[in-house]
């Protein structure tokens, strides 16, 4: 069969390797990619290069000190993570948190959201080739950094909240200066959207790429910004709310399409939600203590239970259980929104170029940290 | 200045080193008699009432508990009942319970994102017993379980692609079980695994004597 005649033009899918050390792959994710030309066939994601074990060490210490361990995971919003272990804790205990404390971890919640926004949409907008929005989006974080500084005085790993309340209150002039960030980051939206919403590039490369259904996002486990941009109007800060939202007004944006753009636009509407949000609990900010009755010895009774909030990234969930007898959980889980919504990426980059993949893992906004824990 | 010898702590101030007998497992406490189940599981139970095996209410959350053998069958009705329609996956976790014959508990936190309620469901499975796949219900499950079986080793069957998710390929033994040491193996088990599980069979035979 030597001789057997070859077809001209044969192809063959061809194996590379993305990752894990590409500056696009926002950390140390490997994409394993098949690729018939500059086609996308199949994709296999292979995690796991920053697994610290912080579950298993989690059921090691006290109830206490987990709070420094979750700030390890998406670090890019410590605070949320904070947010969600001490009320998943408070469930578990049946702890009251006074009002002030609810207050105040909204605010920080909702910095946080815009902290991570801004990290999202000048790291993507860099991949996909717009150096400048990146500039000016760390340009705005700072200012939220330094706003966190000067409340716990961290500036990336706060462990800013405990079970049952706060640490620390807010510092005096510190809600005037929250307010004057918030002027100055509504300022700024309009530069981002004037350098990137009608950006004839800037279409090109994120409409109807790496589009995907309502029902297909709900199936595959997308939650957060993601699972908004293809049209589900589900938030778990409106639909099971949690601290201080039930008592706020804001509005959940969907998008129509599910495109790498519809994300985009979710996202920088969430923008303006979270500083509506801010000033009205800076409005609303009541009076009081900050920490609730918790006894010394933090040791839940028997029994387990699971709670989510929503993160920057989605679906931020919780669950413990607890042996009744132990100041450590019996198990600690995590479930990470940037785990769950990386998996959809083989769905969504079938068929795309090789440079749309970059724009993906940018639009599903992971943070490596929390996917591999 | 000569040291002064520092005075004992009296005895009940000194940690005590207590040793802690392993729990037999989660409570899983019955819903109290007031509080009528929600629709959902009573849609459940109509549907296929011998799949469930108990129920359980604590803190607001409702589990429910099933065999590994109709755990398709209600993850099904689950799904799909118009009562329930938990379409969405949140998470499946497991948590590992060695004092106990069946020493594994697997969990699917469920949500539905029309009827915004929530529910759990737990199969117990024994160290190497199957437990059917659920990423043909719910996509979503699919790299949960891969993790599911990376750090516990609960023998998920019928999975697309049950690989390792988070701990290398070659890894021996599943880092999340309870007899699973927090430090780690130590650089001898990727060395020579079957040297490291002799060492660690006569540690723990010499701890018992």
């Amino acid at each position: 069969m030597a001789n057997a005649p070859r077809p001209m033009f044969d192809t063959e899918t061809l194996v590379i390797n993305m990752g894990p050390q590409h500056p696009s792959t926002h950390g140390v994710l490997r994409v394993v990619l098949r690729l018939d030309g500059e086609r996308v066939v199949d994709c296999d994601v292979v995690i796991g290069y920053l697994h610290r074990g912080i579950e298993k060490l989690s059921e090691n210490r006290d109830y206490t000190q987990i709070v420094l361990l979750t700030d390890r995971m998406d670090y890019v919003a410590a605070a949320t993570n904070n947010l969600g272990y001490c009320e998943t804790v408070e469930k578990l205990m049946g702890l009251e948190v006074p009002r002030r404390a609810k207050y105040i971890r909204t605010i920080l919640a909702e910095l946080q959201r815009i902290a991570s926004h801004n990290v999202w949409l000048g790291t993507h907008a860099m991949d996909i080739g717009a150096v400048t929005v990146f500039l000016y989006n760390i340009r705005e974080r700072e200012l939220i950094l330094d706003l966190f500084e000067e409340y716990c005085g961290a500036r990336l790993t706060y462990n800013s909240m405990r079970v049952g309340g706060l640490p620390l209150d807010i510092p005096a002039g510190w809600d005037r200066k929250v307010r004057e960030f918030c002027r100055i980051q509504e300022e700024k939206l309009v530069d981002y959207e004037l350098l990137l919403t009608h950006n004839r590039i800037w279409l090109e490369r994120t409409r109807n790429v790496g589009v995907i259904s309502g029902p297909d996002a709900i199936a595959i486990g997308l939650s957060g910004p993601p699972l908004r941009g293809s049209g589900v109007a589900r938030d778990v800060r409106k639909d099971e709310p949690y601290a201080a939202y039930d008592e706020l007004e804001f509005d959940v944006p969907v998008g129509a399409t599910g495109d790498t753009y519809d994300r985009y636009l979710v996202r920088l509407e969430e923008f303006r939600q979270s500083i509506r949000i801010i000033r009205q609990a800076l409005d609303g900010l009541p009076e009081g203590p900050i920490v609730g009755k918790v006894p010394r010895l933090i040791k839940p009774p028997a029994g387990e239970t699971y709670h989510a909030i929503e993160s920057p990234k989605g679906e931020l969930g919780y669950f413990i259980a607890s042996d009744g007898k132990s100041t450590s959980p019996y198990r600690f889980r995590v479930r990470p929104p940037s785990f769950c919504n990386l998996q959809a990426l083989r769905q969504l980059v079938r068929g795309h170029l090789v440079a749309d993949v970059v724009a993906l893992i940018g639009s599903i906004d992971v943070v490596l940290g929390e996917v591999d824990r | 200045m000569p040291d002064e010898p520092r005075p004992t702590p009296p005895a009940a101030a000194r940690p005590v080193e207590k040793k802690i007998e392993a729990p037999s497992g989660p409570p899983d406490p019955p819903p109290p008699a007031d509080l009528a189940p929600p629709a959902f599981v009573t849609a459940a139970q109509a549907a296929l009432g011998g799949a469930i095996t108990q129920l359980s209410y604590w803190v607001g959350d409702w589990t429910i508990l099933t065999t590994p053998a109709r755990l398709l069958d209600l993850a099904r009705v689950l799904r799909d009942d118009p009562a329930c329609r938990f379409d969405f996956c949140s998470d499946v976790t497991a948590s590992d319970w060695p004092a106990r014959e069946s020493r594994f508990d697997v969990i699917y936190c469920l949500y539905s994102t029309r009827r915004r309620h929530r529910v759990r469901v737990k199969v117990r499975a024994a160290d190497g017993e199957p437990v059917p796949s659920v990423s043909g219900v719910w996509p979503a499950a699919n790299w949960l379980e891969r993790e599911v079986w990376d750090m516990f080793g609960v023998n998920v069957v019928n999975h697309p692609d049950r690989r390792r998710i988070l701990m290398p390929d070659d890894w021996q033994g599943h880092p999340q079980r309870k007899d699973y040491p927090l430090e780690g193996p130590g650089e001898l088990l990727l060395e020579d695994p079957l040297e490291w599980l002799r060492l660690r069979n006569a540690q723990s035979t010499a701890e018992i004597e």
